[in-house]
Parts: structure tokens; sequence; C-alpha cells
């Protein structure tokens, strides 16, 4: 593109690298800085924390008793703890009653147990209608849920931070407290699908 | 707080996506660069804070807010904060822009720096509370109708409506003031239980809408 305006919209990718430009070539930001947080959050950051929770929560009762009373402090026994995780309240989802996070204002979201949300939870159409149509959400989401099931979405606008502990599926009495991580999703732990049996 | 941001309840969006197991944390380079960048102006480089940084996150132009994705949005925000400090000149980042591609343009000159008079008495944003809290787990409370016109997380469809205390939660800095370095004004905070009925009328969802809200955000029901 030749032709420019004022009021042309310049492409993203082009004012980031600009952006980082201006401020490392004044030393005001260290790129080294940056690699490392991008790497924390791409390799050690996410999901998989929170299915080592959920997976000793469904295997040790003390523990899942620990984590329903302070989630916080038996989160960080198994080391996880750091920005967006300052005060996590652990959720039971039962037959009885299903509890769904949202954040309606931005994108709150437990980043040392879940890491960085995904696209669906910062969409628009998740964070208006869950707290409008919520079953209506779910059932687009593929969680059809009993008429009886009470729903309670969990609106995240302070700094506490909301981690969902799914049911235990039927048929896994045999597996190993590792082999039960790998069953449990970041959707189950958002309450935006159930933790299937293999 | 401007419409923008804050869509609880608001029409017109379409489908919720449907999730996939294998997304990326980034789909794209350049968002992880903006990431980075933005965790980094908010406090160290612009001497803001989190709030700040939400603040700047609404006061966003609508396709500044929308049309960029996510991390766009991010960095459209640090921009913002980064200008609000004098770190850059307004149009820096613009005219870095048009350089790269290899437009002649002439870059402002960098401005000096004036960040807010400001340091956080603690790190994160839990505080303590000498005050016992006003409400107790089962209180009827209201949620008050008020219309502040800078940043607040009370949101929108939440005023006015009547809910119950479910929990007390450690008590916080009141983002509300310390989005404008106009103190920390530490307050108990409450996760309470709003009837959908309540909210969207009679012929809404049977459903139960949880929201942590600030002392001064509520007021008590007789």
């Amino acid at each position: 593109m030749t032709e420019t305006t004022s009021s042309e919209r310049l492409p993203i990718e082009l004012r980031t690298e600009a952006l980082e430009q201006l401020l490392t070539e004044r030393g005001l930001v260290d790129p080294a800085v940056m690699d490392k947080f991008i790497q924390t959050y791409e390799t050690a950051v996410g999901p998989m924390n929170g299915a080592k929770v959920i997976a000793k929560a469904w295997t040790d009762p003390e523990y899942r008793e620990r984590l329903l009373a302070d989630g916080t402090a038996a989160i960080a026994e198994l080391g996880f703890k750091g920005p967006q995780g300052e005060h996590i309240v652990v959720i039971e989802n039962t037959a009885q009653r299903h509890n769904v996070v949202v954040c309606t204002l931005c994108s709150c979201y437990p980043w040392p147990v879940l890491g960085l949300p995904p696209s669906w939870y910062k969409d628009p159409a998740y964070r208006a209608r869950m707290v409008r149509e919520p079953r209506v959400v779910l059932a687009e989401m593929g969680v059809e849920l009993p008429a009886d099931t009470e729903i309670v979405v969990r609106d995240s606008s302070s700094e506490v931070r909301w981690l969902v502990l799914p049911e235990r599926p039927a048929g896994t009495e045999d597996m190993s407290e590792e082999q039960l991580a790998g069953l449990v999703t970041r959707d189950a732990m958002v309450g935006v699908a159930k933790v299937s049996a293999p | 707080m401007r419409m923008t941001a804050d869509l609880g309840g608001t029409e017109g969006w379409g489908r919720a996506k449907t999730p996939t197991a294998d997304e990326p944390v980034f789909a794209e380079q350049w968002e992880s660069r903006a990431f980075a960048l933005a965790l980094l102006s908010m406090g160290r480089v612009s001497g803001r804070n989190l709030d700040a940084f939400r603040h700047a996150l609404e006061r966003l132009e609508r396709p500044e807010y929308f049309d960029d994705t996510y991390y766009g949005r991010w960095l459209h925000a640090a921009e913002l904060m980064l200008v609000d400090s004098a770190i850059l000149a307004p149009g820096a980042v613009e005219a870095r822009a048009r350089k790269l591609r290899g437009e002649e343009v002439e870059e402002p000159p960098v401005p000096e720096p004036s960040k807010p008079d400001y340091q956080p008495t603690a790190a994160g944003s839990l505080r303590t509370v000498e005050n016992p809290p006003r409400f107790a787990v089962g209180d009827a409370v209201r949620a008050k109708d008020m219309k502040p016109q800078g940043h607040t997380r009370l949101p929108r469809y939440l005023r006015g409506h009547r809910g119950v205390v479910e929990m007390v939660q450690p008590a916080a800095l009141l983002p509300d003031t310390h989005a404008h370095f106009l103190g920390e004004n530490p307050q108990h905070v409450y996760t309470v239980r709003f009837d959908s009925r309540e909210l969207w009328g009679a012929d809404a969802e049977p459903f139960v809408v949880t929201d942590e809200l600030f002392e001064s955000y509520l007021e008590p029901v007789s």
C-alpha cells in the first residue's frame, strides 16, 4: 500500500514491532526479559498445572478438603503461584450444581493453574451471554445439563480467581493420579465441559 | 466506565466459540511480543498499575478494542499508558511503524517523562482492613445504582439489583481509586449471589450469578 492517510489503521504486527523497538532502543525494556515471560506462559504455566491439582484432589481426600477450604494455599503446596493467582477459590461441580467461570468486564483468569485464557473465554459472545443465558451458551459449547442441575455463573469482578473442581468420571477408579491428570481439561476447570473417562 | 468493555448481558454477539483442545497460547508471534510489552509497560516502564491498565483498555475506541484481536487491545492499552506517563509522545508508535515499512516520516521528539506520583503500599492487591466487615454471609444487599465516570469493577448489569452475600473474601485495594492514583482505599470484598430473574426478569432461564463486589458498591436491604 503506498497511499496513506492519518485515519488509516496500521497493521497491529507493525505497531507491535514499532513499540518494541522504541522501548528497547532506550533501554526501557529488555528483549531477553520479554522472551522469558513469553516462554514461561508458553511452556511452564498452563492447564497442566491445574490438572495436577484436580487429580490430586480426586485421589487424596485430605488434599481435597484443604483445596476447597483454602484454594490458594493448597495450590501453592504443588508449587503453583504467581500473577493472577493472589486468591484462588476452588468450587466443586456436582450432579446437582454446575459452576462456570466468566469475566464480563475483561478476561480475569487464574493464570498459575490455567495459564493464559483461550480465545473463546475472551470472546465478547462468551463474556456477554454467560451471565444472561448460560444454559444456552453451555449447550452451544457442547455441555447439555439436566434441567434440574442448578447453574452458578462465577463472574470474576475482583482479584478473586475461580477454579472449578470437576466431577471425577465413573470408570476411573483404577487410574493413577498421573493418569487422571491426563484426563482433566482446561475447559472442565472453567466449567464449559465435563471430564470424560477414556 | 465506557460501555465498550462492560459486556455482561449485552446482545448481538452471535454464538459462543467452540473450544479446541490444541489452541496455541499465542496464535501469532506478534501476540506474544504484545503480551510481554503490555506486562512490562504497565508497571516498570509507565509507573502505573494493573487497574490503570484495565482502565486504559476501557478507554480505547471500539475499533482498537475489538478489531485487532485480544493482544492488539493490550498493545493499544500499553501505548495509551506510555503516552499518559509521557514515556512516548502521542503518535510515536505510528510514526515508527510507518518508518519500519519504508515511509519517510518525522518522528516526534522523546518527551520529558511524567509518571504518576504513586507508590503501592505492598505487592499485589490484597490488603488488611481494621474495621470488621459490614456484611455477613446470608445478608441481603443491593448493588448501588452508581454511575461513576472513571474506572469501576461494578458491572452495569448488577446495578440496582438485590442479592445475598455468599462469602466474605479477603480485603483488597479499591480499583476505582487505585486506577486513578487516588489511593488504595482497601475494602472488604464479598461474593454476592444474584438470582437470574432479579437481573433479567421473570422469563429468564433460572440460574445464579455471583460477583465479587467491594463494600462501597453495596447497601443493606431491610
